[in-house]
């Protein structure tokens, strides 16, 4: 039922490509910023109700009047409501779940939503959200093509994945262009490899680096079984730099 | 010269350019004013790195490197293609042009939205003027008991909270109502026909009760001040939610979702408007209403005047005349 891209045909010839993002990724960063936003409203709420139970005054907050519990709950519904309306204006499409989810709101054009669509987008959460727990919003993701909830659909807009590593991966370009005798492929492998290399467990990464290593290093299979896990890594750094061992 | 040396030899040279244009993409995100210099450099930009990602593509699947390309690509592209800036040209234009022109195309549900609030009113009039005791059914005990005293219940409301807040209180909760009757519109149309016979049968019943205990004209001299505006903007909100039902059910355009992202653009920019209305009225509710120092009179001149003002504001002519 899903459709994985969006495709946008550009007067270059050469087609925009984004990756639409799935409901994983969306609820992924919905529950940072559900989280970011209860924190904010719960942390305010705190901190003055601590005050006024500390015997802190607010002038002119006359309790007749309701200021102070105007000033209690006021501001943590606002913060909690408003937080991802606020959140997408400002950072146009990418709240900071958003961004840390890796995803971003575009139009349908590829291009940065307008306040207009954002705007409509966030007033339908009141359907989206509806009965309880976003059930209409996920089941919509789950079952429209572009996994898009209704806000999207009356805002023209999509979720797309937007990772910032992709971004900085062209300034990794120079290492794979350091040594003249690697083909940038192999380099480029060889770089992910050494970046993730923390993350793979040993038996995968020691695997990975033997596989790599066989058609790049200068060492008998046997010789290269005989190197231990950091001696891998040295290795693969040196082919990588074309530095001599 | 083997093919992975011209590979190596072309990402070389291509490497410090990628750099720079990253560096400037996002220096132009960042910003809002640009130098026609950098915009100029970033639409080469777009182009080269368009070749660039073209080769890539193909010889580098899937790798880093189309991916960095990929992202640096189509961050120009929203750059380049984005709307420009110009705030107050843009309120300017969906005032005075775009607003009176979606309540043109909505003017069909704005009367028929009516039509079915003013039935609603008078079936609600109708029941409680038939059958009194049914007025349980809308109204709460303390209400019943307050009117059958001879108090409106909207009596001694600045005891409880003072205007400011009554009146935050107040166009809160209309600007919640008119927007639910829009998004429910989602729903074929159901929810917002709903939600304005509910709203229009339940004045019926109150306006019906009140005048059997003698209140109604009290209940109108409350109203009147804000009522005016704040029923035609629930009517505005409605015939809004009813447009949206209708393009899911006929839709006009290519497909139902082009029809409903149309229909949702176009009571967007209407809502828009009725929020600043409700936002005028919640004040009003707020400090004119409920005071007994404003006659009849004012408040028949204050909420006519309102409405006037609600009206010039739909065909564009107060926007026009306040830009003339």
């Amino acid at each position: 039922m899903s459709q994985d891209q969006l495709i946008i045909n550009s007067v270059t010839g050469v087609d925009v490509e984004f990756k639409i993002a799935g409901p994983g990724s969306r609820s992924y960063a919905f529950v940072i910023d559900w989280h970011i936003r209860l924190v904010l409203a719960l942390a305010w709420f705190i901190v003055v109700l601590l005050a006024v139970a500390g015997g802190l005054s607010f002038e002119g907050l006359d309790d007749a009047g309701g200021g102070k519990i105007a000033l209690i709950f006021l501001p943590p519904t606002l913060i909690y409501f408003l937080y991802q309306p606020i959140a997408e204006l400002i950072t146009r499409g990418r709240s900071p779940g958003k961004r840390i989810a890796g995803v971003r709101i575009v139009s349908r054009e590829g291009d940065i939503p307008s306040i207009g669509a954002l705007l409509i987008r966030n007033l339908f959460r009141l359907v989206d959200s509806l009965p309880a727990l976003y059930v209409i919003g996920l089941v919509c993701t789950m079952v429209t093509k572009q996994n898009v909830r209704i806000g999207d659909l009356a805002a023209g807009t999509l979720l797309v994945i937007d990772h910032d590593r992709d971004g900085k991966s062209l300034a990794k370009m120079e290492t794979l262009s350091r040594n003249p005798a690697l083909d940038p492929k192999t380099a480029d492998l060889i770089d992910e490899l050494l970046e993730r290399w923390n993350t793979l467990s040993k038996h995968k990464r020691r695997e990975l680096a033997l596989s790599v290593l066989t058609h790049t290093a200068q060492l008998t299979p046997e010789q290269l079984r005989a190197l231990k896990d950091a001696q891998l890594r040295a290795r693969l750094q040196q082919t990588l730099t074309g530095a001599s061992s | 010269v083997s093919a992975e040396a011209g590979l190596a030899h072309w990402l070389n040279r291509r490497t410090g350019e990628w750099k720079e244009l990253a560096q400037a993409a996002q220096r132009l995100q960042r910003g809002r004013s640009h130098r026609t210099e950098d915009a100029l450099h970033a639409v080469e930009g777009y182009r080269s790195i368009g070749r660039d990602l073209s080769i890539a593509r193909r010889v580098m699947p899937g790798s880093r490197l189309t991916l960095g390309l990929e992202a640096l690509y189509a961050r120009l592209h929203a750059l380049i293609y984005r709307a420009p800036h110009n705030k107050a040209a843009t309120l300017r234009a969906l005032f005075r042009d775009q607003i009176p022109h979606a309540v043109r195309e909505l003017h069909r549900y704005i009367l028929w939205v009516t039509m079915l609030f003013a039935l609603a009113t008078g079936a609600g009039w109708w029941l409680i003027h038939t059958y009194p005791e049914l007025i349980g059914l809308v109204a709460s005990d303390e209400m019943i008991v307050n009117v059958e005293e001879g108090r409106l219940w909207t009596e001694g409301m600045l005891n409880i909270a003072p205007s400011s807040v009554v009146s935050v209180r107040i166009l809160t909760n209309n600007i919640v109502v008119s927007i639910t009757a829009l998004c429910i519109g989602v729903f074929f149309g159901l929810g917002t026909f709903y939600i304005i016979a509910l709203n229009g049968f339940m004045l019926g019943c109150l306006f019906a009760f009140t005048h059997q205990h003698g209140l109604a004209g009290e209940l109108l001299k409350f109203v009147v001040a804000h009522g005016l505006v704040e029923l035609s903007v629930i009517c505005l909100a409605g015939a809004a939610g009813m447009a949206l039902g209708a393009s899911l059910a006929i839709p006009t355009h290519a497909t139902r979702r082009e029809s409903f992202q149309h229909a949702t653009a176009e009571a967007g920019k209407l809502m828009i408007l009725c929020a600043l209305l409700l936002i005028g009225c919640g004040f009003i509710e707020g400090y004119v209403s409920p005071d007994p120092g404003f006659s009849m009179a004012s408040r028949v001149v204050i909420g006519v005047g309102y409405w006037f003002i609600m009206l010039t504001a739909l065909n564009g002519q107060l926007f026009r005349r306040l830009n003339a």
